[in-house]
């Protein structure tokens, strides 16, 4: 089956996002734009001994950079916190199995660098 | 005939097929197509007359320069300028936006004002942002109303003897609004104020008239009405021109130089530095030349009865939100919606799949998005070649579309 543009696992995620929300006791927060649509993405990391216990996301986002976040939300969780940050574009393209294009990468990324953030905090 | 009906043929993009379907392109604002005559009036320049312009002494750069001072004469009758020397060439309504707000940032001093509206694109926000901040001046917005029109009273609070320039669109390319230009240089001009005019929706879709406008500046595109990308024009009125010392230096903008000074050309090319965009001239002279055989009165009342169509049939749809003046009001020829549940580049991507092309997000408007309360919107916007056909498709695909995701 070729690759769709809003794949099951992204209308999966953006209706029903199983990592969004806040996250009160967070060791580390941060939050940023994308400037080609104004989409904001807001982390919240809460790291143990050097281990990602938790990850939430807020923000403004379309349906591709919610399921992002809520991926890489998911894949941060439970890794130690340099392995959670060195988390990629594939990673997450790999569960959302969509065909994306270069014009809605920056969709896909800004999640990955908001949570890189989080954890440099 | 419908003016579509009289135009789809000239345009050969429109043939094009997108995902499957014939393109329904309703992303005019942004860019719009271009007739056959204006890319065969270029190819043909560049086949057989190209050369630089103005010192070129021999047969091609006479034909260059006579054909790209031909376009300064196009667009002085097209805006209806008092003078061909007031029509200054650019690279686009950025461009011409910057260099005003440059050149006249040059003779402004600390606790100057300059007042801007809250509909502004970016770029006749960010200029004046750069100037207020150099020069330690005020940078002031009219505020705008829930019906997509702008606080005159707040207007006439915020002009003052400080205020020495007022910059605003006259036609919003978010909401559609038409700004009552004339109206708001007067009360300027009453405060001593200069006044800049983005014209770049405007353009493309009003008769313009700048002795009726009676604004010092207007700047505008040529790719938004019909023309090539990479050329723009700037209006100014020539009393004010004459007394503004150059913005940028380079060739074609002197008259002679030494190592310490020099001695500006005259107008307009003291502000034409470099050589310009020659066969984007001659295409706008020919995009020119299309809208005036279709005349910008009929231009302008085609867009709008298929903006007023897409208002009412986007607003009559259950969860969508039209934004800008209401029926009945005239507008521009865009058309911004937001669907309740959707995000806007979503919406664009989903109408992408079905050939419709429209333009999703803030619209280089941040400011205004916040006044809105929205992160973006969804925005149709109109040409000469669209038709009430395309309204009805899009319409039709936004009604189903919350279904899709």
């Amino acid at each position: 089956m070729t690759a769709v543009l809003y794949s099951d696992a992204i209308r999966e995620r953006w209706r029903r996002p199983r990592h969004r929300g806040d996250l009160p006791g967070a060791t580390g927060t941060a939050e940023d734009v994308n400037p080609l649509c104004g989409d904001r993405v807001r982390f919240a990391v809460q790291v143990n001994d050097g281990t990602v216990a938790a990850a939430r996301f807020t923000g403004d986002s379309c349906a591709i950079c919610t399921a992002s976040a809520d991926v890489t939300a998911e894949l941060a969780t439970g890794r130690p916190a340099a392995e959670a940050a060195k988390l990629g574009t594939e990673d997450v393209l790999e569960v959302l199995r969509a065909d994306v294009r270069p014009t809605r990468m920056r969709c896909v990324t800004l999640p990955l660098s908001v949570l890189g953030m989080a954890l440099a905090r | 005939m419908r003016l579509d009906e009289t135009t789809r043929g000239d345009f050969p993009i429109l043939e094009r097929v997108v995902n499957g379907r014939r393109l329904v392109y309703l992303d005019s604002a942004a860019s719009s197509q271009r007739p056959r005559t204006v890319i065969e009036a270029m190819t043909r320049y560049y086949e057989r007359s190209h050369a630089n312009v103005h010192r070129s002494i021999h047969t091609l750069g006479e034909e260059a320069t006579e054909l790209y001072e031909l376009a300064r004469d196009r667009v002085q009758r097209f805006i209806g300028a008092a003078a061909r020397e007031e029509v200054v060439f650019t690279r686009g309504t950025t461009d011409g936006l910057g260099l005003v707000a440059e050149t006249i940032g040059r003779t402004l001093r600390a606790g100057d004002e300059i007042i801007v509206t809250e509909v502004e694109h970016h770029s006749n926000l960010i200029p004046w942002q750069l100037v207020a901040r150099d020069r330690g001046a005020q940078l002031k917005a009219v505020p705008v109303l829930a019906d997509g029109s702008l606080d005159l009273q707040a207007l006439d609070r915020l002009l003052s003897p400080r205020t020495r320039v007022v910059a605003f669109a006259h036609v919003s390319n978010v909401l559609g609004t038409i700004i009552p230009v004339a109206e708001i240089v007067r009360r300027a001009r009453t405060a001593g104020a200069l006044t800049v005019v983005d014209g770049a929706q405007a353009a493309p879709h009003l008769r313009l008239d700048m002795s009726a406008l009676g604004c010092d500046f207007y700047v505008f595109s040529s790719h938004k009405m019909l023309g090539p990308t990479g050329i723009g024009v700037l209006y100014g009125r020539r009393a004010v021109l004459d007394s503004l010392e150059p913005g940028r230096g380079g060739s074609e903008m002197i008259k002679e130089v030494w190592i310490d000074h020099a001695q500006w050309n005259d107008l307009p090319w003291r502000f034409e530095p470099g050589t310009p965009p020659i066969a984007e001239a001659v295409g706008l002279t020919a995009a020119i030349e299309y809208l005036e055989k279709l005349g910008m009165d009929r231009v302008a009342e085609h867009e709008g009865a298929l903006a007023a169509r897409a208002v009412k049939g986007l607003g009559a749809l259950p969860g969508v939100r039209v934004f800008g003046p209401p029926v009945g009001v005239p507008r521009g020829a865009v058309v911004a919606f937001a669907i309740e549940g959707l995000h806007p580049h979503d919406v664009a991507a989903l109408l992408d799949a079905e050939g419709i092309a429209v333009r999703a997000g803030h619209h280089c408007a941040m400011p205004l998005m916040r006044c809105l309360g929205v992160v973006g919107t969804s925005r149709a916007s109109f040409s000469v070649y669209s038709g009430p056909d395309e309204v009805d498709v899009l319409v039709d695909a936004v009604a189903g579309l919350r279904s899709k995701l």
